[in-house]
């Protein structure tokens, strides 16, 4: 999608307290909101781009469902699911500008897939066969953290090297609302305000953390958070994806403009379980689960469509072919992605030889080699 | 039951009997955990005493810290061995040197539950043995169960003592069952007494945790094979029950030591030295060590190559019959 640069409204960030005092563009049945200043972020946002995020969101949720179907089958050992989030991670990535740099949490398949990873990368890791996917350089993407809260600080001194070059891209920490607690999203915090470092924190609050619910994180909201710091921050409506685009466009632009950082919280759901290890039926209700349903980002996003003439039944079938054709090209490179042979162990463990490495090594395979004879 | 219900049920027991203790970690409440050890407590004993604390490890343990010097005997659950480094600062800098730093003063009754090692084909960070990170800190007690019985006895010991034990779980037993009397007194061992496991006259093997299961199945091929080994779970790793391993090696003349972590400056080395040091004339060959290697944890689809089996074990024993 072609995005206008953004640049920074003339009044700083716009003040916004409607709706539940969440930025929203697109209300719940698919109207669009009418006096929300972040509109003229995403001025040049037509039927086209309209189509485009609709069929991002579609193809990026067809890979979560075949990839959890993947995990099922045996294929993978482990996977996170984004079901619910997919407007949060495609508004925000698509946002993005080829040299901004991203450090995503596990479950952030959509950025990667709007960053160019070819989704059967994304699936090396959670197979088994590798600890990362793809080279961050290439993407601009880093592997993504499992030690949670920890990539924040990453982001943050990744953004201090932006600004010690001169340069005006920026650094962008995705993290969910139960990584807010940890200590290095407290000192990430504290550095990036203390060096006014071009990163933007995007939290999505998907208002568990495994079993936790939000509250036991923190009483007052994601976003209040970034008050004590001096950092502005946005909270907007995660499951409208033009909201999520235009905040993510200011904080950008704010970072550029060498304004520092911004904490957006957005405010969405985790409409499946944490991981597939995990049984959300033993700590939340199926009535919280079906308030959320309502609120689900794509429906929201085809009514408008719809209700504006963009999409039609031509257009939805062709969606759906792509996203199948996504989906069964995933699976087909998930079966045929390869184990790494044993010799691997030993590589990458520092930038050249080391003496107690190459000695396991061959040790190694002197043993392996016992069984051969 | 298995090994996770039994722990289950030796928290229960530390529960019942001394009011001031309190569980707290991540998730551990409604869910019981994500291997389920404290399934049901909170249910029984309240969210007062089955706490479930924001996400923050260091906050956790350090919370833990003020809780014990209010009094109470706090058990934390540290979701994964891979997650218990944001809490390192404080378990090495606070829990292990409070007492010590106050002569004697103030009391760190806590423990810090861990489960650990691999063989569960997790992704990264999840299969991790950093025992030997806390064996080597002055002021922690250290110990790991390889069974149900264990289990249910030393989680009550564990909590009972007035110093800080970090509890290790192999959580790739936590499934395996075993016989718990849970009437059983608790006082039927130390905490830190080592068990001979299966008797033995041509090579010791000690092992700890994951292991002692995977050394008991070497025996048994080495038996087949005409070589009788000794398998010695030593169960605690600070203090080392030494008298027991140097009892074995005196009668066998052959030690190999195993473990999941790393040869390199693992626990096989400081006992490969205390044996040297005791039993110099008694043994027919070098200590041997078999674990896991100089790298970092692999990709699951590589773990069977990096963690010991009974194969690599019997190879470390040949070496030593061969010496
Ligand atoms: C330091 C650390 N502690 C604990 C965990 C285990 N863990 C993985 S995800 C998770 C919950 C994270 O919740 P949140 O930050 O809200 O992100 P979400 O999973 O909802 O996307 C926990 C406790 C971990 N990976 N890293
Ligand atoms: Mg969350």
């Amino acid at each position: 999608m072609a995005i206008a640069p953004a640049r920074v409204p003339e009044r700083g960030i716009p003040e916004w307290t409607g709706f539940d005092g969440l930025v929203q563009l697109i209300s719940v049945d698919g109207q669009r909101t009418v006096g929300c200043p972040y509109w003229e972020l995403v001025a040049d946002v037509g039927a086209d781009q309209l189509r485009d995020l609709y069929t991002d969101m579609v193809v990026v949720r067809r890979i979560d469902v075949e990839s959890m179907a993947l995990q099922r089958q045996g294929e993978l050992a482990l996977w996170a699911p984004l079901l619910g989030q997919e407007a949060a991670q495609v508004g925000s990535a698509r946002a993005l500008r080829p040299d901004d740099f991203v450090f995503p949490s596990y479950r952030e398949h959509g950025v990667a897939y709007c960053r160019g990873v070819d989704p059967v990368d994304m699936l090396r890791l959670w197979r088994g066969s590798a600890l990362s996917g793809w080279d961050p350089a290439v993407f601009g993407l880093a592997t993504p953290a499992i030690i949670v809260g920890s990539q924040a600080l990453h982001a943050t001194g990744y953004a201090l090297g932006i600004m010690l070059d001169g340069a005006t891209s920026a650094a962008v920490a995705y993290f969910g609302d139960g990584a807010s607690s940890e200590g290095d999203v407290a000192e990430a915090f504290g550095f990036a305000a203390s060096f006014t470092v071009p990163v933007v924190f995007v939290c999505q609050n998907n208002q568990w953390a495994i079993s936790e619910p939000v509250r036991l994180q923190s009483h007052g909201t994601i976003a209040q958070r970034g008050q004590g710091y001096g950092i502005p921050a946005i909270a907007v409506d995660g499951n409208d994806v033009l909201a999520v685009l235009a905040a993510t466009r200011l904080a950008l632009a704010r970072a550029s403009a060498g304004e520092g950082p911004t904490l957006i919280e957005a405010v969405t759901y985790r409409m499946g379980p944490h991981t597939t290890s995990d049984d959300p039926t033993r700590y939340r209700s199926r009535d919280e689960e079906e308030e959320w349903r309502v609120k689900d980002p794509l429906v929201r996003l085809r009514a408008l469509l719809r209700a504006e003439g963009l999409a039609d039944d031509g257009f939805e079938d062709s969606v759906t072919a792509a996203a199948d054709e996504v989906a069964a090209r995933l699976r087909r490179g998930c079966l045929a992605l390869p184990d790494p042979p044993p010799d691997a162990l030993f590589d990458h463990v520092y930038a050249g030889p080391h003496p107690l490495i190459e000695e396991e090594r061959d040790a190694y395979a002197a043993y392996v080699s016992t069984f051969d004879s | 039951m298995s090994l996770g219900q039994a722990l289950n049920a030796g928290l229960r027991q530390a529960m019942e009997r001394d009011p001031k203790v309190v569980l707290m970690g991540e998730d551990i409440g409604k869910l019981g955990g994500v291997f389920r050890v404290t399934e049901g407590l909170q249910r029984d004993f309240g969210d007062r005493r089955v706490i479930d604390t924001p996400l923050a490890e260091s906050g956790v343990v350090g919370t833990a810290v003020g809780l014990a010097m209010r009094g109470y005997r706090p058990v934390c659950e540290i979701q994964f061995d891979g997650f218990v480094y944001p809490a390192f600062d404080q378990i090495v800098s606070q829990v292990a040197k409070l007492r010590h730093r106050n002569e004697g003063r103030v009391a760190m009754p806590l423990t810090i539950r861990v489960p650990y090692g691999g063989g569960i084909g997790a992704v990264e960070h999840h299969s991790e043995s950093p025992e030997v990170y806390f064996a080597h800190t002055a002021g922690l007690r250290v110990v790991t169960p390889s069974n149900a019985a264990d289990g249910h006895r030393m989680i009550q010991q564990a909590v009972a003592c007035d110093d800080p034990v970090v509890f290790f779980e192999p959580k790739r037993r936590y499934w395996e069952r075993g016989e718990v009397d849970e009437g059983l007194a608790t006082t039927v061992a130390p905490l830190h007494q080592a068990r001979v496991v299966v008797e033995g006259t041509d090579a010791t093997i000690a092992a700890y945790g994951p292991m002692v299961a995977t050394a008991l199945e070497a025996a048994r091929i080495g038996l087949q094979e005409g070589t009788s080994i000794e398998v010695i779970d030593l169960r605690s790793l600070s203090p080392v029950d030494f008298e027991t391993i140097e009892a074995s090696v005196r009668k066998t003349g052959r030690l190999v030591v195993a473990h999941e972590a790393s040869v390199f400056c693992g626990l096989g080395a400081e006992i490969a030295a205390r044996v040297s040091e005791h039993c110099f004339y008694h043994l027919e060959s070098p200590v041997r060590r078999v674990g896991g290697l100089a790298t970092p944890y692999p990709p699951s689809r590589l773990e069977r190559h990096y963690l010991p089996d009974a194969d690599r074990m019997l190879h470390e024993v040949d070496r030593c019959l061969q010496a």
